[in-house]
């Protein structure tokens, strides 16, 4: 009985249709350092949906948009990292992002 | 990454004399030359390398500070200077606004991960409203320092 007081759970793709997530490790031998990190932050910028970034040994969750805060991550070559992006365009941006960190940031 | 062991205290210059970037650049290159992060003959190369990673964008990330840089192998761990400008400085920062504050950071070319490591821990405190306050009100290198030690001892809840 006690079942009916309960709400069913909400699907989550009812709520988070644009929320669009990738996984994808640092290649370049340097690691996200300064100039990396603003061409991720300035990318992420052109798009008008939300960006969220983390590495996965640590879940605490940093702007995309900021170089301060990407730069705070501290990935070396190898750092596993999953963008999430929520918006109209974050299937673009999520592609976006992951072909500039699978391009070595073009650095090498 | 304890910043007070990654800023030289000979390097902090609580008024940068110049109205120029690259001058001070060149002061707070010179303040860490006489600490002994480097030998003299140095100075202008690296003064050169410095110049020419900020054309390449500039390190001004906005917020009223600048991390310009340089990767060598002279250098065998990271060393910081700190200069301070209250008039505040045109550093092309990609805000626009003016730089009040500038950490210089050498790094060891061969130790990428130490860079890394070292951009974490003074990113981790630039990017605190009430540091960047403090550190605009700073008026002598035991300022700083006492700034420096409280963030050490204070660490971002993560």
């Amino acid at each position: 009985m006690w079942s009916l007081c309960l709400k069913k759970p909400t699907p989550i793709h009812w709520y988070a249709k644009d929320l669009k997530s990738s996984r994808v490790v640092i290649l370049n031998r340097l690691g996200l350092h300064a100039r990396p990190a603003m061409a991720f932050a300035s990318m992420a910028g052109s798009f008008t949906c939300s960006i969220q970034v983390h590495r996965m040994d640590n879940q605490e969750r940093v702007d995309g948009k900021s170089v301060m805060q990407m730069l705070m991550m501290a990935c070396t070559q190898g750092t596993e990292i999953e963008m999430e992006a929520d918006g109209v365009d974050a299937l673009e941006a999520i592609a976006a992002l992951r072909q500039l960190v699978e391009s070595k940031f073009e650095e090498e | 990454m304890k910043l007070r062991q990654l800023v030289m205290e000979k390097a902090i210059v609580p008024g940068l004399k110049s109205s120029k970037r690259d001058e001070c650049i060149g002061e707070l290159l010179d303040a860490l030359m006489k600490g002994g992060a480097f030998k003299p003959a140095q100075r202008d190369d690296f003064l050169k390398a410095v110049i020419k990673r900020e054309k390449k964008g500039s390190t001004g990330f906005g917020h009223g500070v600048a991390v310009p840089h340089v990767k060598t192998l002279e250098v065998k761990k990271c060393v910081a200077a700190i200069g301070l400008h209250h008039a505040g400085l045109d550093f092309n920062a990609l805000d626009r606004q003016p730089v009040h504050a500038i950490f210089l950071l050498l790094s060891p070319e061969d130790r990428p991960e130490l860079h890394l490591a070292a951009m974490e821990g003074l990113f981790s405190i630039l990017t605190q409203d009430q540091f960047r306050k403090f550190l605009r009100q700073a008026k002598t290198v035991a300022d700083v320092v006492t700034l420096l030690e409280e963030a050490d001892a204070n660490p971002l809840v993560r």
